[in-house]
């Protein structure tokens, strides 16, 4: 049955924006999953009387990089505002936002579907502050339960980019996330690493009749921060919606939560308890003045972006799709691929793509450890592959190798001739080799020359065996043939 | 002989630098000069004895070495004692705003008008007694007890500065830091009969000052005299990295030696200011306060501020508002006091519910009101255009003239309990004092004459922005042919 209807989705994605002190104050950005809690904590960010915010250059650089890369306008004036509401997390009891006026608008980011590219339009991106962190202690043996507030985190940069309803199933809202995520780490500006909670997403999820083009109430999702959690809750919840519409069910406005657990969404809260955030214009700040001159010069000064880049590595290095998209998915990874791909000129780049996202990959998830830490460089790996493609290691040593370089930093050649590694070439040893092994097999040899002729593979593996894999299969394989034709002739 | 506490500033400065008294003699006299009135007056919520006579000390070591090589220059306010509003705060020392839920709260910083007063080594003697956070017009809303006025302890110092007011009016400080968000220098100057100066928005640090409402609030100064001002105010103004709404034009000093009076000041008189409800006494003294400036060379002009009417509403829509985001932080959780519970939402409850006194509440309730979805656009959308009008009618007004002379208040210092159940006739005392903040404005007030209570009659003066100087001039060149700002309510 073909589904009959449509999802409407929206995504508002936080992010934290990396710069070395916070947005209004010269404390220091640390990373709160690892720093001592309030370490990084002045009167500002605590919300002290009398203290002021102060706008962090840096961050509004950060800010204007990400609205550029999004092609964005920027508003060359924006406005602060306070967006009022009580939490023990939030210190001055309103969060420094953007409300009318905010950095950027109007602005789009391509993906990937399916179907082939999709233009999704970014409606705003405003700067903003971050809150702190509570943890709850529980009840425990008679002891009432307490909270403990973090500060640590209160005042760091965040970037709001909320896009226009274009995204229609869980799968693009992912690769949209997963795009922006890539966009981000391109520029500088995150890490990208979503375990410490540095990029945070809330889709805003509707569906409506196929042929309908009004919107229909939408439900919010809180706080996602995993792309599976993003594509699981967006699919929870359309399939809800589903259910709740074909039984003729309203559909409540409501903010959720997604219960991990239990991969379910949850309501958190319906319309009529939404605060009033009664934002107004931040009097501490003054109107944030952008002249085009700043703007045109954080423009040319963009690195290429990773849709860029895509397209030029399948055009450039006839890369399949799934290549090119897993060597652009971070600048470390690309650049190592380019530097290899020029240091070994008569290597296809599409071996060298393979041998990155293939093994290299393979082994940087077995270890459990990320890109920037592997000890080969590319010109090492680029060695590696001239042996293989010389003929002088075969793809199995090759692996091998590859291992051992990965675990020691030792170059390929090194461990290659230590190791007696190096592949046998020589017909006249290969030959030998072959003649022995025939000679010492005469039943098999028998039910060759019965026409058994399959029998010519067991005879390949067991001279394969014979020199530790070392031997060229090529020269074997001919070898082989020819000594076990010439026995056929004599016959 | 004089006593010490009975020099003037200037005096104060000769007798200094002259070795003739010692910082720690002059901070040893005004500290016992406010152990015997403060029971009467009440001006100080905390007397900071220790602090004070370490930084003469320190002050006076700092003369001993001037004096063998005077080469090195000094600053004129070196060994000074200043009373400070305590609103605005001072490192290690409580700063409470007159409020309860800051009643614990010691600052771990000092607010920047404080830091470049201490690095000029003035003296601090304590903090005065304030409305809680700034609310009021009387200093009755503070936590602390209300301050009496020196010319009738039965009367109103007027407020929110009131202690700092009635501290340099009885001699118990030289000199006062205050801050003035809709009148709150000006307005208990004058009930004191002294001379107060709130700048141009901007021109002094916030940084520090704790916000009623922060597009309004301005910190300045409080003294016997205009001269004095002339000598603090450079010391206290200039650009702050720390607060982004401060302005960079610095002052390097105030010339007050060459030509008493600027040359072809036109002063003018805004009929709206001279309507109904004005005091008669008041109105008289002010009139003949003009022809004084006349008789100095200062061309009258009669000029017009016709949105006058609105800053009142205007006012009381913009300053709740942001003051009910400003106080948002008083929740108890990081620092001052709390109201324990077991829940959260009660903390807050608890805490705000019963610390805060009821002008506070009310006003914070204003504010959240004037905000609210559906009637944003109603009341602060409204106010803020409003607000342009009133700018723009000063900078219309000061396309004609230097000077804008009006009522500082409508009455003198009223009886204290008078508006206790009357917030509203609270808030017309503040009615010519709000448009200067509302436009940014920079005001002056001085005394002009007494009522028939001898009680004193201050006149103010609005300058355009960055005008102070013209301000502080005219005020001085007035009180060099004047003597009201010489009477003392209690002889020592």
């Amino acid at each position: 049955m073909k589904p009959n209807f449509e999802t409407i989705i929206g995504l508002e994605v936080h992010a934290e924006l990396e710069t070395r002190s916070k947005m209004f104050c010269g404390c220091p950005v640390v990373d709160s999953t690892e720093a001592k809690p309030n370490i990084a904590v002045c009167p500002v960010c605590a919300g002290m009387p009398g203290s002021l915010p102060v706008v962090n250059q840096q961050a509004v650089e950060y800010a204007l990089k990400v609205a550029l890369a999004l092609e964005c306008q920027i508003n060359n004036t924006s406005i602060f505002a306070r967006k009022n509401y009580f939490y023990p997390d939030l210190p001055k009891g309103y969060q420094i936002s953007q409300y009318e006026s905010p950095l950027a608008h109007h602005g789009h980011l391509k993906i990937r579907t399916q179907s082939g590219e999709k233009n999704i339009r970014i409606r705003r991106v405003h700067m903003e502050e971050d809150t702190g962190k509570l943890t709850h202690i529980p009840p425990n043996n008679g002891k009432p339960g307490y909270s403990l507030i973090d500060l640590n985190r209160a005042g760091v940069p965040l970037l709001e980019i909320v896009s226009e309803p274009d995204i229609r199933s869980a799968e693009e809202a992912r690769s949209y996330a997963v795009t922006l995520r890539t966009l981000l780490r391109y520029l500088g500006v995150n890490s990208g690493d979503m375990q410490k909670g540095v990029i945070r997403i809330e889709p805003n999820v509707s569906i409506r009749p196929i042929g309908s083009s009004e919107f229909y109430t939408r439900t919010e999702i809180k706080n996602l921060n995993s792309f599976r959690a993003l594509e699981r809750a967006v699919a929870y919840e359309i399939q809800r919606q589903q259910n709740l519409f074909r039984q003729g069910k309203t559909i409540v406005q409501q903010t959720m939560g997604w219960d991990e657990s239990h991969q379910k969404t949850f309501p958190q809260r319906t319309k009529e308890e939404e605060e009033d955030y009664r934002y107004f214009p931040e009097p501490d700040i003054p109107p944030l003045v952008i002249e085009d001159e700043w703007i045109e010069r954080i423009r040319a000064a963009l690195p290429e972006l990773p849709a860029a880049k895509y397209k030029r590595f399948i055009k450039t290095y006839r890369l399949s799709s799934d290549d090119a998209d897993l060597l652009i998915s971070a600048q470390s990874i690309s650049n190592y691929f380019e530097s290899t791909v020029s240091t070994c000129p008569d290597i296809p780049p599409r071996t060298v793509a393979n041998w990155i996202t293939g093994e290299l990959f393979g082994l940087i998830n077995q270890r459990n450890i990320t890109f920037e830490d592997i000890k080969i460089l590319p010109r090492e790996l680029s060695a590696l592959l001239s042996l293989l493609h010389h003929g002088e290691i075969n793809t199995n040593t090759a692996k091998a190798v590859l291992t051992e370089m990965f675990e020691t930093g030792n170059d390929p050649k090194t461990i290659v001739s230590k190791s007696g590694l190096n592949q046998i070439s020589n017909i006249a040893q290969i030959a030998k080799i072959i003649h022995d092994v025939i000679a010492a097999n005469p039943k098999e040899l028998e039910t060759y020359l019965n026409g058994k002729e399959t029998v010519s593979q067991w005879f390949f593996g067991q001279v394969m065996r014979g020199t530790g894999g070392k031997a060229n299969p090529k020269i074997v394989k001919a070898e082989l043939n020819r000594q076990l034709l010439e026995l056929k002739r004599k016959q | 002989m004089t006593q010490i506490t009975e020099l003037t500033f200037q005096e104060i400065i000769n007798s200094l630098q002259s070795g003739e008294i010692s910082s720690h003699q002059l901070t040893k006299a005004y500290l016992k000069r406010i152990e015997k009135l403060e029971e009467d007056i009440h001006a100080f919520i905390t007397i900071t004895e220790e602090q004070a006579l370490t930084q003469a000390d320190k002050a006076d070591k700092r003369f001993a070495v001037w004096r063998k090589d005077k080469t090195q220059p000094i600053s004129p306010l070196l060994g000074v004692p200043l009373a400070v509003k305590d609103v605005l705060t001072v490192h290690n020392i409580r700063c409470t705003a007159g409020s309860k839920i800051l009643g614990n709260f010691v600052s771990p910083y000092n607010a920047t008008v404080v830091d470049q007063l201490l690095d000029a080594g003035m003296v601090i003697l304590g903090k005065t007694n304030t409305d809680e956070f700034a609310m009021g017009s009387s200093t009755e809303n503070s936590a602390y007890g209300v301050t009496h006025n020196p010319w009738d302890l039965s009367r109103v110092p007027g407020g929110s500065s009131g202690g700092s007011a009635a501290a340099v009016v009885a001699n118990m400080a030289p000199i006062a830091l205050g801050t003035d968000t809709g009148g709150s220098i000006r307005q208990p100057a004058s009930f004191c009969g002294v001379t107060g100066l709130k700048p141009t928005y901007g021109r002094v640090s916030r940084f520090g000052l704790i916000a009623y409402g922060s597009s309004l609030d301005s910190a300045g100064a409080i003294a016997r005299a205009a001269a004095d001002i002339a000598l603090l105010f450079p010391m206290m103004s200039g650009f702050d990295p720390k607060d982004s709404t401060s302005v960079n034009i610095p002052i390097e000093r105030i010339n007050l030696q060459d030509n008493i009076m600027p040359a072809q000041l036109r002063l003018g008189i805004p009929k709206e200011y001279f309507t109904s409800g004005i005091q008669p006494e008041v109105e008289i003294a002010i009139r003949k306060a003009i022809n004084v400036l006349e008789s100095l060379g200062i061309e009258i002009k009669e000029v017009n501020l016709p949105h006058t009417k609105y800053a009142l509403p205007v006012y009381y829509l913009i300053a709740p508002a942001e003051a009910s985001a400003n106080l948002a932080r008083y929740d108890g959780i990081r620092y001052g006091s709390r109201v324990d519970s077991t829940e959260m939402w009660d903390i807050f409850r608890k805490t705000r519910g019963t610390l805060f006194g009821a002008e506070v509440k009310r006003r914070i309730m204003l504010g959240t009101y004037a905000l609210s979805a559906g009637y944003y656009d109603e009341y602060y959308g409204k106010a803020q255009k409003v607000r342009t009008l009133i700018k723009e009618d000063f900078d219309n007004v000061f396309k004609t003239v230097d000077l804008i002379a009006a009522p500082v208040s409508p009455t003198t210092a009223f009886k204290i309990g008078a508006h206790r159940d009357d917030p509203l006739a609270m808030y017309l005392e503040d009615i010519f004092t709000l448009p200067a903040n509302l436009a940014g404005i920079p005001g002056i007030t001085f005394p002009v004459g007494f009522d028939s209570h001898c009680l004193p009659i201050g006149i103010q003066l609005m300058g355009a922005p960055f005008q102070e100087e013209k301000l502080i001039r005219t005020a001085h060149a007035y009180q060099m042919v004047t003597d009201w700002h010489t009477r003392k309510p209690i002889p020592n």
